[in-house]
């Protein structure tokens, strides 16, 4: 018999949390012998790269674009960020090539390539408002050069790459806030189906 | 600091970019280049031996 206890949504949800979820599959200790490959590292090489551009990013709107283009430092940081984003593009490019081949939406992993995948889109308009919100000549060629094609498809109307605040907005809050927590559910996914076996791994692909 | 003007010497960034063109393909070196170590990188992946990867199998 079910208690009013039971009935919460703060129970219920806990509930299945922890039974989709639990500790060990969370925070696992092994795993199988198959991820024994360079090419399972390169999502976490992702991920760390993502931990830099955050970081380096911080910083930059900490002390803003005068710094960035005068000082020693801002030079130092302003490329930290722009190196980790290329590192962060490389190791996905390679993470979402090797994912490919190995077909990481088979079994039930359907909703772990689609967060992959509008990550990958997510990333891609996040470095994109990042060069139209550098505020120097070349943001203003990459913004006049985007306008007509962007305009063309009518989000022009609600997304003017020639309005530099809005821009910044969008590259310093709006999408990081979308690429962190697509990056988040993506891994969430991950530990709740595990990494996907190689095709032969008939076994493993039963789990 | 003068290592780092010899290190930015080396490789000028702040010349024109360089583009190579194949029929309608027109891309820069700079992405050419990156493209060409990525595919490197994916191959390297999966042909390097990984470390501890005999150990793990020699103890199941």
């Amino acid at each position: 018999m079910s208690t009013s206890i039971d009935q919460q949504w703060t129970t219920r949800l806990r509930r299945k949390v922890a039974g989709k979820l639990p500790p060990e599959k969370l925070l696992p200790d092994t795993q199988p012998a198959y991820v024994s490959s360079w090419i399972y590292v390169f999502g976490v090489t992702t991920m760390s790269a993502l931990a830099v551009v955050i970081g380096s990013g911080l910083i930059l709107s900490l002390r803003g674009p005068q710094w960035w283009h005068e000082s020693s430092i801002g030079h130092f940081v302003n490329s930290l960020h722009l190196w980790s984003v290329e590192i962060f593009f490389f190791a996905m490019v390679v993470h979402l090539w090797g994912k490919f081949f190995m077909g990481a939406w088979r079994g039930g992993r359907t909703a772990t390539w689609m967060t992959g995948v509008v990550t990958f889109l997510a990333s891609i308009a996040t470095a994109f408002t990042g060069y139209a919100s550098q505020s120097n000549f070349d943001s203003q060629w990459i913004t006049t050069q985007a306008k007509d094609g962007i305009n063309s498809t009518g989000a022009g109307a609600f997304f003017n790459v020639l309005n530099l605040g809005q821009m910044l907005m969008w590259h310093i809050v709006l999408l990081p806030l979308a690429a962190v927590a697509l990056t988040a559910l993506h891994v969430l996914l991950v530990r709740i189906k595990g990494v996907v076996p190689p095709y032969e791994d008939k076994v493993g692909e039963a789990q | 600091m003068a290592w780092i003007s010899f290190l930015a010497a080396l490789i000028p960034l702040n010349g024109y970019g360089h583009y190579l063109h194949w029929g309608v393909i027109n891309i820069s070196v700079a992405n050419f280049i990156v493209i060409v170590l990525m595919v490197v990188t994916f191959v390297a992946a999966l042909l390097l031996p990984f470390p501890g990867r005999s150990r793990r199998k020699e103890s199941k």
